[in-house]
């Protein structure tokens, strides 16, 4: 059976040259950085390296200016937490879009149980934030404006220039997410205006264990963990060495790669969604349409009568690796918040899958996907009492609307008793 | 990869990916549809009643994996049934014959116990004679 990996907004796979790369830091240079003899200095070299590398990736200044943790979420925790305890005397007032990822959103959540008060600021139906509105949000005790590059779930790209701008004018640091758009987009944290900015390696074909966070100079951030003086102070803990040579290795490979990245998993996208839409009745895609506007490695779907855990189910018999923010794949037994915020019907929720491309996949996968696909949909759907009351009239599609029946969400609340959400 | 690996264990895959008396039956006597407002799954349980037993079911599920599976085994154990014991049929029944559902999926095995019973209450109306003795089985909360 074909196998394609349709998920690289999860994981990427270790490129073998990083593979390699890394070994010697396992076995051989194993010293630990912070050690003065020579198996201390020569793994420091080796971190210093990976920071210009890193560096380089996002355009900072330095390599100064990257921090080592050990993920996303860790990166996402100490800008959120580190700025707002640095400027706890100034203010505590935060500013977060409504899609930032559960890591802001739940560092954010957590601050608010000790004081702080947060104003989320809503998106549009694209999944885009509104800057006049983030605009009117922050007040003289703003300490901290959130706004991600691009969207994990719904690959939305945020006008993030003029958040930046706006951030500089009313002098509020900015932190940027860029853990779904480095390696696979231009990152330029100067352009962005960006105080912060967090990517992980493990997104673009480095390993997993090591994240990253930029700190322009002139932000403040204090440390939330504790320990010795690693990371200039800003985060104590033994440096994961190895994963940190292989991710800059792989954030260097990512810059010359750049171009050829975007090219390939466009034209990909492109022929994904115009060979779902032309397959599946009753597809739409969440977010911006392919463009300026949308990463060129995802595809947010939401097909109508059926239920996206089952999508994904029968894809991954079928070889094929694929997300879903539905319901019934989340433990919480909740929707995608980034579904919610764009005010996406429940059912349309329900039915939601996503597919994020990467360099590996073919025309052929594509293709295969699209087919495979378009029968998964026709199985589930022979199952779904929803598909059969839409064929009878009793209830009408979301995305193509005919005016008969009554809609799903009033369907669903009158067998349930209760509306969902 | 060499080896599958499975979210669910093997009886529930097998009847998510052969689920038994999917459908809809012509000319049934009970039919019932409930919808978790939990999650949204919606599931809809058809009866063929002949002689206070239960002679044929069907199911129609808009859900997940564990909730196909669930009205699959559901219908399954309820065939050759009197409407008494279909009236007190739980939804650990379900449980125990797919040999375990994870424990955030347990409210689907109550989906398919409340459609099951949706469609014996609305027998029931049809033909209140049926049932003179027993009352009808309050449906579980979900």
């Amino acid at each position: 059976m074909r196998q394609v990996y349709l998920d690289h907004q999860a994981s990427t796979p270790v490129r073998p040259e990083v593979f390699e790369a890394m070994r010697p830091y396992f076995t051989e240079a194993f010293g630990n950085p912070s050690s003065l003899h020579q198996h201390g200095l020569r793994v420091r070299e080796a971190l210093k390296k990976a920071r210009e590398q890193m560096a380089a990736l996002i355009n900072a200044d330095s390599g100064e200016e990257i921090f080592f943790t050990s993920d996303g979420t860790e990166s996402a925790n100490l800008a959120i937490k580190g700025v707002a305890y640095a400027n706890e005397r100034r203010g505590k007032h935060l500013v977060v879009s409504a899609t930032e990822h559960p890591s802001v959103m739940q560092s954010v959540e957590f601050l608010e149980r000790q004081g702080w008060t947060c104003t989320r600021v809503a998106v549009d139906a694209e999944g885009l934030v509104n800057v006049q509105e983030l605009s009117q949000a922050i007040t003289p005790q703003t300490t901290l404006v959130a706004v991600h590059h691009v969207n994990h779930d719904i690959g939305a790209i945020q006008p993030i220039r003029e958040v930046g701008r706006l951030c500089g004018e009313k002098g509020v640091p900015l932190y940027v997410d860029c853990e779904a758009s480095a390696g696979w987009l231009p990152v330029d944290v100067r352009e962005f205006g960006a105080a912060l900015a967090s990517f992980s390696p493990h997104r673009f074909y480095g390993p997993k264990g090591v994240g990253v966070l930029y700190r322009n100079r002139r932000a403040r951030l204090v440390s939330i963990l504790h320990g010795g003086v690693q990371e200039g102070g800003r985060r104590a803990g033994t440096e994961n060495v190895p994963a940190i040579v292989g991710g800059g290795l792989a954030a260097e490979l990512s810059l010359t790669e750049l171009p050829r990245r975007i090219s390939h998993t466009a034209a990909l996208q492109a022929r994904l969604w115009e060979g779902l839409q032309r397959r599946v009745p009753y597809i739409r895609l969440n977010g911006p349409p392919p463009g300026p506007k949308r990463i060129s490695t995802n595809l947010n779907l939401s097909t109508e009568f059926i239920e996206g855990e089952g999508q994904l189910l029968l894809c991954d018999l079928n070889g094929i690796a694929v997300a879903s923010g539905s319901s019934c794949v989340s433990k919480s037994l909740k929707i995608s918040h980034v579904l919610s915020a764009i005010g996406l019907d429940h059912a349309l929720a329900q039915g939601n899958l996503i597919m994020t491309l990467g360099m590996a996949n073919t025309e052929e996968d594509v293709d295969y996907t699209i087919e495979t696909f378009a029968r998964i949909v026709e199985k589930l759907r022979a199952m779904s009492p929803m598909w059969d009351e839409f064929q009878r009239g009793l209830i009408d599609s979301v995305i193509a609307p005919t005016g008969r029946g009554k809609s799903f969400a009033q369907h669903a609340a009158d067998v349930s008793g209760k509306a969902a959400h | 990869m060499s080896e599958t690996y499975t979210l669910y264990n093997s009886t529930v895959m097998d009847h998510f990916m052969n689920p038994r008396n999917m459908g809809d039956l012509k000319d049934a006597d009970g039919v019932g549809e409930v919808g978790a407002a939990a999650c949204g799954d919606i599931m809809k349980i058809s009866l063929k009643i002949k002689d206070g037993r239960i002679e044929d079911a069907r199911f129609k599920t808009f859900g997940c994996g564990s909730a196909i599976a669930s009205s699959s085994m559901a219908t399954e154990l309820i065939k050759g049934r009197t409407i008494d014991e279909a009236m007190n049929f739980s939804n650990q029944e379900v449980v125990d014959a797919l040999g375990g559902l994870p424990p955030v999926k347990i409210h689907c095995s109550v989906l398919a116990e409340e459609a099951l019973k949706a469609a014996l209450e609305d027998y029931v109306k049809k033909h209140p004679e049926a049932v003179a003795s027993s009352a009808v089985a309050e449906p579980v909360a979900a």
